[in-house]
């Protein structure tokens, strides 16, 4: 069970990371088109669809990151005064209850629909460039199947943590800053309450 | 059971799930799916042939083709580079020797710094710690009242979500389907009005009583050419990036999302520029991007397809019904869907009341002849005060975890109070005046515009034939 959380929680990240790039690439072609259009006054046809393209492969791809790192916004002001094993508890049947019937429903519906779309090479309307669109359909169908391993992992966690009592620590990864400054001053505090002199923090 | 019926109890049933603390953009997924699959029942078809199951892939994609939403990730994108640019400790340190003059200069410094930079990033969380660290240390030791300078630095951080380029209008843009474009516009008065409640009001403070804010005393003495050059360096750059992201978008010269393009590699220059450009810092800021933006987006996608559902079950028309039944007038309509908002923003983030529950009073504006521009700009007001007041009070929890010991949440909360007091009094001016949202948006985008015709151009209708019919 440890080594499946591991090495989903590792695939979840690698291709959340891969596809996060699409952001760098976004906001390149978006200057080169404004570029093209206000200098050398020839817009790009490609554009428009490239931009929407990166963007929605970006979110729905990194799904089963956010998932995995658990950035997907909760109501939890009640819940996070609950123990672990309850919060685990009720995750575990509300990942039944409500996950897994809508990624189920995500995966098979996603397919139907991009492989439609696949069958007849579907490209966008918005340009004569006749970019092709079936693969960002095909993302929806990919996404589910992301986000369903990414759940599988989750579930195990509520497992672990309803059998120990904690939640399994989550491998290290990037953090919000917030979460990183209040975490490095919460050891400050502590090294000089134990009289150890502190550390200068790593800027 | 009715359909309206069904789908009061899809609402009720949503709202007790919410507190349960799943994943919310999934519960609604499922509860979307589900009552759509009641309501498009067919017993002649399978299941899996079900109208919802292709409903729901036609909402993902649209989502994943929303043009108004590609923003949103480039937008948080500049936000996390500028955040790492390592800008604000200079930012800071040049307002307070340029700002020097003024009564209480430490605080408007950290006030001027908090609002520049929150509406740069667009991420409060992240400006309230970085200014904990930086602003709040100093000013304790300068003799500041503990209450004033947390207060400072927490609403400060909070005029972010108001300010634009502010992510939480985009996201309004989006649910509400208005143009961001006259949304910025509309936002600029009421934010740079609240900004200046803010610093009034500590320089009133100040002159009132010199001891909450004394003059540092061990202050290098800086010349004007040396202040200046200091200012220029670290206040100009940023302000001027700001500004030419905002003024492209109000001028109409970029889309958003180009403007928010450029502003991104404004941002990776101003970091070459600092010297604080690493290749770890993009990588961080790039995945960053990518987890916020999936939890945004998500949000949209799971509410795409309860609100088809919703509406589609007859429950807007409930909804309409209550309201029209009790016989309000559109002030009071306001007062009370602003007082729903202010009561669910205690519990809840912007952005699930924003994607959630704003689509519930968004088709009644009409019949009370509300814009909804108007309407978005109060909620981004008001939602100011509920990162303010507990108990969810985020940008007052972020402070008190990097905050030296012997700061209390209670003194937090307390500095915090008289600036949510200037946020209800910057909503009563806009409920009073709506002029001044309007103002600017008519300003820009509503002038008539009169083509010269030339009667010997053949090509050219004469538009007067429109004129009879």
């Amino acid at each position: 069970m440890q080594s499946w959380i591991r090495i989903t929680d590792i695939f979840s990240k690698a291709i959340g990371h891969a596809f996060a790039w699409c952001i760098l690439v976004l906001t390149a072609s978006t200057c080169f088109e404004v570029f093209m259009r206000y200098v050398l006054h020839d817009p790009t046809v490609w554009a428009f669809d490239m931009s929407y393209i990166l963007y929605g492969a970006l979110f729905m791809m990194s799904g089963a990151y956010a998932l995995s790192r658990g950035s997907h916004v909760r109501g939890d002001f009640i819940y996070r005064k609950w123990s672990a094993v309850t919060q685990a508890k009720v995750d575990l049947v509300l990942y039944f209850l409500f996950f897994f019937p809508a990624v189920f429903a995500m995966v098979f519906t996603g397919a139907r629909y991009s492989f439609e779309s696949a069958r007849i090479l579907e490209s966008s309307v918005n340009s004569p460039a006749g970019i092709p669109v079936w693969p960002l359909k095909m993302v929806i169908f990919v996404a589910g199947l992301t986000l369903l391993m990414a759940g599988i992992a989750e579930v195990m966690r509520c497992i672990i943590c309803i059998k120990t009592g904690r939640w399994p620590a989550r491998s290290g990864d990037v953090e919000e800053l917030e979460v990183i400054l209040v975490k490095q001053h919460e050891q400050e505090v502590m090294q000089q309450e134990s009289g150890v002199p502190a550390t200068e923090a790593p800027k | 059971m009715s359909d309206p019926a069904v789908a009061l109890l899809m609402l009720g049933i949503f709202i007790v799930f919410i507190f349960l603390g799943f994943p919310i953009a999934f519960t609604l997924m499922a509860m979307g799916l589900s009552f759509g699959a009641y309501a498009y029942f067919d017993p002649s078809s399978a299941f899996w042939d079900n109208r919802i199951f292709y409903l729901f892939t036609q909402n993902t994609f649209s989502v994943m083709n929303n043009d108004v939403l590609i923003s949103v990730p480039l937008f948080l994108f500049m936000g996390y580079i500028i955040e790492r640019a390592n800008i604000l400790d200079r930012l800071f340190f040049s307002l307070q020797i340029g700002l020097r003059f003024l009564p209480g200069s430490m605080a408007v410094a950290a006030l001027v710094t908090c609002a520049l930079f929150a509406t740069a990033t667009g991420i409060v969380g992240a400006v309230v710690t970085l200014m904990g660290l930086i602003a709040l240390p100093a000013m304790l030791k300068a003799g500041y009242d503990q209450k004033l300078s947390s207060g400072v630095i927490t609403a400060g951080g909070t005029l972010g979500i108001l300010i634009p380029p502010s992510i939480l209008l985009i996201v309004y843009a989006a649910t509400a389907s208005v143009s961001v474009v006259k949304l910025y516009a509309a936002a600029l008065i009421p934010g740079f009005m609240l900004a200046g409640f803010y610093i009034l009001y500590v320089i009133t403070r100040a002159v009132l009583n010199p001891s909450l804010c004394p003059k540092p005393k061990d202050a290098v003495e800086y010349g004007i050419v040396k202040s200046l050059l200091l200012v220029f360096q670290a206040f100009v750059p940023l302000a001027a990036l700001i500004l030419a992201v905002l003024g492209s978008i109000l001028f109409g010269l970029a889309t958003p999302s180009e403007a928010a393009a450029m502003g991104a590699l404004g941002g990776i220059i101003l970091a070459v520029v600092y010297k604080a450009f690493t290749w770890e810092r993009l990588r961080e800021s790039v995945y960053l991007t990518a987890r916020t933006s999936a939890m945004v987006c998500f949000l949209f996608v799971g509410a795409a397809t309860f609100s088809s559902v919703f509406s589609y079950l007859g429950g807007e028309h409930v909804v309409k019904d209550l309201m029209l039944g009790l016989d309000l007038t559109p002030i009071q309509f306001l007062l009370l869907a602003q007082l729903i908002i202010f009561v669910l923003g205690w519990p809840l983030e912007w952005s699930e009341i924003i994607i959630i529950f704003v689509p519930i009073f968004l088709p009644l504006l009409p019949y009370f002849g509300v814009d909804p521009i108007l309407f978005g700009i109060l909620i981004a007001i008001n939602l100011q005060t509920s990162f303010l007041t507990p108990p969810m009070a985020m940008s007052a929890y972020y402070l008190k975890g990097v905050a030296p010991k012997g700061l209390e949440l209670w003194t937090i909360f307390k500095g915090c109070f008289p600036f949510v007091g200037m946020v209800l009094l910057t909503l009563a001016i806009t409920y009073i005046y709506p002029s001044v949202v309007t103002y600017l948006p008519d300003v820009f985008f509503n002038q008539a515009v009169e083509i010269p015709i030339d009667p010997n151009d053949s090509s050219v209708v004469d538009p007067s034939i429109f004129k009879g019919m």
